[in-house]
């Protein structure tokens, strides 16, 4: 994508090649992800109200603009006026930065997720990899809030949530492999390419074990509930977040709902056929809003999932982790690859 | 010109890792340390990938950043540390410190000298790895540790997994009196296991049914 857009730019103004103009191209890309991305941020939050309110029979947020969609903005608003709070026992410098890096780390993994043929900032041979990576570095701007913050309910917090992303991170890494095997390559581009067809060419009916798995194990990596032990507010106010005010709070909640959307939009990919139609028809609608469409589908079951399931106590969710995915997700592995071979449906 | 842009990338990223490599050491604050680490390895990773080795620079940050400087981390955040005590002994390790590293300086240089001047490296180099445009280096990995080596690599798979097994036998230890829950048993518990009706006369008191569940 930035490739094309460099030469676009060279040959639209009839410019000389050069660094600097390659530089711009590359920040015009990123813009161009994610402005878009934060302004789908704000309405996957008003989203989320919505379906919460709607299982629980309540309006949900229907004051500010038309059905109430402007209520994010005016929240955003106002955490922007309000007052930075930084806790005297604090390690200043940490205690900014966590915030900071949960947020940036949220947007960067963004750079490989392909909205269509060749459409990624960076089509890395190790896309599947780099969001591994970036998920998992995700723990470090709660570890360090939990530890800046020099509290004990925010440290308790950050514990569980660093216990919990490292274990679940494992399963997540076996359904990958499950789905790479078929795919025979890291790339993500090529996994959507893989798919290629109508709706039962997707990876969703042949891999539906290894789906549910990594349903589950989203929302783990996520701490979404059920699994929002980290910030569980009957035992740990709000765990990590509890000294948090102003634009810092700001940072964690959109960094949050951005790796949830990041999380949807690779289920869409994994499972779903990324930027393909579901059946030859529709194909004249653009790849990038069928990858919207499905992210959004993602987004709406995690949701659904937050309103109808109560919170796991931290053991059973450790249990569920180490005894109940690792050794499932690990027999699915070598599963998937007897089938692979016994079907002679291994890539070359 | 689009060339001088790894040359800036390398530059950055070499001069944050030796200088995220400096300030782990001289850091007063060991969780600082731990997190100049952290940059350090993340800077490393940033140098395989302009070295064109992706997969390595992933593994870099699944393994060492995601998973070993966590553990790192939680150790040095539940240690009661006083820094004050730290501090105190840090010169007299000075000369022993020194000496470690001007052997590994040597070593390094001795290192850096084979590459250049050995006889038969860019022969042994040449027969191993392939040109990195020819083939995707994570295939290129895959090939040689699970098909080319695979007994050499199983079998260090063993040595690892009998040294954890050992580790887990030497440091274990039973408890008595723990009450652990059988979460299969208390999915099967019906009702019907756990209450019983009794009609109660007055005046008599009641003998409790025995416990089935």
């Amino acid at each position: 994508m930035v490739e094309a857009f460099y030469n676009w730019i060279i040959q639209f103004f009839e410019i000389e090649q050069s660094a600097f103009i390659y530089f711009v191209s590359i920040v015009a890309m990123i813009l161009v992800i994610v402005l878009p991305l934060l302004i789908a941020v704000a309405f996957a939050v008003y989203f989320d109200r919505k379906i919460w309110a709607a299982v629980q029979m309540r309006r949900g947020p229907n004051v500010v603009g038309p059905f109430g969609l402007l209520q994010s903005f005016a929240d955003g608003l106002k955490l922007f006026l309000k007052e930075t709070i930084i806790p005297s026992g604090a390690n200043k410098v940490i205690f900014l930065m966590a915030p900071m890096i949960t947020f940036t780390l949220a947007l960067i993994a963004w750079a490989v997720i392909p909205f269509g043929e060749g459409m990624a900032i960076a089509n890395l041979n190790v896309g599947i990899l780099y969001v591994l990576a970036m998920s998992s570095l995700g723990v470090y701007g709660i570890i360090m809030s939990g530890w800046a913050s020099n509290s004990r309910y925010a440290f308790l917090g950050a514990m569980r949530s660093a216990a919990q992303m490292v274990s679940y991170e494992v399963s997540i890494g076996f359904v990958l492999v499950c789905v790479l095997m078929a795919v025979g390559s890291l790339n993500l581009s090529d996994v959507v390419l893989a798919q290629e067809g109508g709706i039962l060419d997707w990876y969703i009916w042949p891999f539906f074990p290894i789906y549910v798995i990594f349903f589950i194990s989203t929302l783990a990596e996520t701490n979404r509930p059920p699994f929002d032990l980290p910030e569980a507010e009957a035992e740990l106010v709000a765990g990590y977040q509890v000294e948090y005010s102003s634009m810092a709070f700001a940072l964690f909640f959109l960094g949050e709902y951005a790796n949830i959307l990041l999380m949807s939009a690779v289920m869409a990919i994994l499972f779903f056929g990324g930027w393909y139609a579901p059946i030859e028809a529709l194909d004249f609608i653009p790849g990038w809003i069928w990858l919207l469409a499905k992210t959004a589908f993602g987004f709406w079951m995690i949701s659904m999932v937050k309103a109808f399931v109560p919170r796991y106590r931290y053991d059973q969710l450790m249990r569920l982790g180490w005894k109940v995915f690792l050794p499932i997700s690990l027999f699915l592995v070598v599963a998937y690859a007897g089938l692979l071979i016994a079907f002679d449906k291994l890539p070359s | 010109m689009i060339e001088i842009l790894p040359a800036i990338a390398f530059y950055m990223f070499a001069a944050v890792t030796v200088a995220a490599g400096v300030l782990v050491i001289s850091a007063k604050n060991p969780v600082h340390s731990v997190l100049w680490l952290i940059l350090a390895f993340f800077s490393a990773a940033g140098l395989f990938v302009l070295l064109g080795a992706e997969f390595l620079a992933m593994l870099l940050i699944i393994v060492y950043v995601g998973a070993v400087a966590v553990l790192f981390l939680f150790v040095v955040m539940m240690l009661n540390i006083n820094y004050e005590e730290l501090r105190e002994g840090a010169f007299a390790y000075l000369p022993l410190g020194g000496l470690v590293a001007a052997v590994l300086v040597v070593e390094m240089v001795t290192l850096g000298a084979a590459w250049q001047f050995g006889p038969d490296v860019a022969s042994n180099l040449a027969s191993v790895a392939p040109a990195i445009s020819d083939v995707e280096n994570t295939k290129a990995l895959g090939r040689v540790i699970y098909t080319d080596y695979i007994f050499i690599f199983q079998g260090a798979g063993m040595i690892l997994l009998v040294a954890m097994i050992g580790a887990i036998v030497l440091t274990h230890r039973t408890r008595t009196g723990v009450k652990r829950q059988n979460v299969v048993k208390q999915n099967a518990r019906r009702p019907e296991d756990a209450y019983a009706l009794v009609d109660v006369e007055i005046g008599k008191g009641v003998t409790m049914p025995k416990k089935k569940g």
